[in-house]
């Protein structure tokens, strides 16, 4: 346990004083979301209609081009070769490291989109359950992320690669996430998908450090 | 499978059934497009655009079908490492990708006189969609990662995990269109389906099913013989 | 306690690089691994260490921990520094203390003659002092087999006394080291192995 603490300290430190955290991903992030009104012009009420999409969309996206810092200063530096030689499986470094990118990156971001939702005049009711709705399925795009950056990170130009990758893997969340996070929706639906987006979290907590901690262990070799 | 993993067994036997494969492959095919361009009613409906199900149907089968394949493959190359394994899940690949590919073409196809579009968001045509760039990530792995050993390893878990994916994203898509639409435009009737055009669906999706046989065979063959010249080419350069 | 190594095969890239290796160390003694560039030094050290496989043979610590792979009982010191330039030097040292569970980070940095600059970021370093703080990981957490792959790059003398006394503790104590070098370690080595010859 102390282990897996000191490696979120570590990694949450590193990204603090590196910068590129939650910073670098939250201005990525207000891009997108301000390139949206300009594509598809100022009309507040198709805005409102797609603003819980449009800020799936960009929350995807930014945790998506944020995931190469998971592994990949630790795989060039020799770090990830001492980790394999530590007390622990392989798989528990995997899954520490995802949390930490999870506390640095996904959640601040999950936190912060549904306020900046304003710009793409998102209704206020919908605030409160896209907050929800983010905070539960960034877990999940967390651990998705890791898997991404785990499978290319000895690769040079992995950037596109990653994203092919990756997107196919976030559309249940952004579906689940969308759906839980209509504020005029039934209240049983509400529930149902976050429940379901839960059960997506609890299964990348599986298999995300798995496969990971195997992809890894390959460009080792 | 222990008794194919030996690549010049494996060769033997593919280079013997090979030709017989290719041979019912034809003939299947000739049946099949007889009853469905010729036997087959027109649909009371759709009139004679429905025989583009006899193509579609069968390719959106053999998709999904493919895809199980390679991740079966990669699963025993990773239990039980046999390179065999690997060179099969990486042949099938593109294969799958081609079967995914007509069934998005056809699908959408058909949909242009259905649905008066080329292209709907309906559930089955964003779940192939997604298969498709499923394919499309594993054949880029293959192509980024140089070193065969290491892609292998790499792009096995890129199948298993693509292969947990889809019915997820099936799932989840079935869910997505149920919020959007009211109800799917048009579905094909499943069990109900009459007899004259279930058979010629049947023989058909028979004859795609042993058309991926010959051709993964074939693949598989030309991948084992790339490999080799690889192999001798090392061999000739030599250390110095 | 022996390490035993037996019929090693080391493949890259469709060549074979050795083949049919095996070696044997006792504890208390040293091994320097010799060999020109592509001979396998570095892949026989990562090999023993358990960040590759050999398709044929075996490794093993006879009377080691029957619990713990044989990584989890070596230290690997390798051409790369695991160093984070964010963090400082003391802070370095302390994040690799936490992981391995244990160990004195003031006398490690001390054996390397560090502890003057422990508050310093360690991106601040030079190639030599860097050098030094990878090493210092040797004292800091007690390991039985130590496997280094050239670990006296970018040392002066002085530091490389320090090296050779902290290699003498190991191995009074009862450790092993297999060093990958060409340049005198201070001590006539126990064991050599010239990979070159082998292949």
């Amino acid at each position: 346990m102390n282990l897996i603490l000191a490696l979120i300290k570590r990694d949450l430190t590193l990204t603090l004083r590196q910068g590129g955290g939650a910073g670098t991903a939250l201005g990525f992030f207000l891009c997108v979301v301000v390139l949206l009104p300009i594509g598809i012009g100022p009309d507040q009420a198709l805005l409102a209609r797609i603003a819980p999409g449009a800020l799936w969309i960009s929350l995807l996206l930014s945790v998506l081009l944020s995931a190469d810092r998971i592994y990949q200063q630790d795989y060039e530096d020799g770090s990830l070769d001492v980790m394999t030689m530590g007390p622990v499986p392989f798989e528990i470094v995997a899954l520490a490291k995802s949390v930490a990118h999870w506390l640095s990156t996904s959640l601040p971001l999950a936190i912060a989109a549904p306020i900046l939702g304003f710009l793409v005049n998102l209704e206020p009711a919908a605030i409160l359950p896209l907050a929800i709705a983010m905070v539960v399925g960034s877990i999940a795009l967390s651990l998705i992320a890791s898997i991404g950056a785990a499978v290319t990170v000895g690769l040079r130009r992995g950037g596109l690669l990653v994203s092919i990758l990756v997107l196919p893997l976030y559309v249940p969340v952004l579906i689940f996430g969308l759906s839980a996070s209509q504020p005029n929706a039934a209240p049983g639906l509400t529930a149902a998908s976050l429940l379901i987006l839960v059960a997506i979290a609890l299964a990348g907590l599986v298999v995300s450090p798995l496969a990971s901690a195997a992809a890894l262990r390959s460009y080792l070799k | 499978m222990q008794f194919l993993a030996n690549p010049t067994r494996f060769l033997r036997i593919a280079n013997a059934v090979l030709p017989y494969v290719w041979a019912i492959t034809v003939a299947l095919f000739a049946v099949g497009l007889y009853g469905a361009l010729v036997t087959a009613p027109p649909d009371y409906q759709q009139g004679e655009t429905v025989r583009i199900m006899y193509v579609h149907v069968p390719a959106a089968w053999m998709a999904l079908f493919v895809y199980t394949v390679m991740a079966l493959a990669s699963a025993v190359a990773a239990i039980f490492r046999h390179p065999l394994a690997d060179v099969a899940a990486k042949t099938a690949a593109p294969i799958g990708a081609v079967f995914c590919f007509l069934s998005l073409a056809t699908g959408s196809l058909w949909g242009k006189p259905m649905w008066g579009a080329w292209w709907v968001w309906d559930a089955r045509l964003t779940s192939m969609f997604v298969l498709m760039l499923l394919y499309i990530g594993y054949m880029a792995i293959w192509a980024a990662i140089e070193e065969p050993h290491r892609a292998a390893m790499v792009a096995r878990v890129v199948a298993l995990v693509g292969f947990i994916n889809i019915p997820i994203v099936k799932f989840s898509v079935d869910w997505w269109n149920s919020l959007h639409q009211p109800a799917s435009v048009f579905r094909m009737g499943g069990p109900t389906i009459a007899g004259p055009m279930l058979w010629p669906l049947l023989v058909m999706g028979l004859a795609y099913a042993l058309l991926f046989l010959a051709l993964h065979l074939t693949a598989m063959r030309a991948e084992i013989a790339a490999r080799k010249i690889r192999q001798i080419q090392i061999a000739e350069i030599g250390d110095r | 306690m022996e390490l035993n190594a037996q019929g090693l095969t080391c493949e890259r890239g469709g060549r074979i690089v050795f083949r049919d290796l095996s070696l044997s160390l006792r504890p208390g003694r040293l091994m320097q691994l010799t060999g020109p560039n592509g001979s396998g030094k570095s892949s026989l050290l990562r090999l023993i260490a358990g960040l590759n496989e050999s398709q044929t043979g075996s490794v093993t610590l006879a009377g080691g921990s029957e619990d713990l792979t044989l990584g989890q009982q070596a230290h690997y010191v390798a051409h790369q520094e695991p160093v984070k330039g964010a963090l400082s030097v003391f802070e370095n040292l302390a994040f690799w203390r936490d992981f391995f569970g244990g160990g004195d980070v003031d006398e490690a940095l001390e054996a390397f003659d560090l502890s003057r600059l422990s508050a310093y970021p360690a991106g601040l370093l030079s190639a030599g002092q860097k050098r030094r703080l990878a090493l210092a990981r040797l004292v800091l957490v007690p390991r039985v087999l130590w496997l280094l792959d050239e670990p006296t790059v970018g040392l002066d003398t002085s530091s490389l006394a320090r090296l050779v006394t902290v290699m003498a503790k190991q191995l009074d104590q009862g450790g092993m080291i297999i060093a990958a070098t060409h340049v005198p370690l201070g001590r006539e080595p126990d064991v050599r192995l010239d990979l070159g010859a082998a292949a």
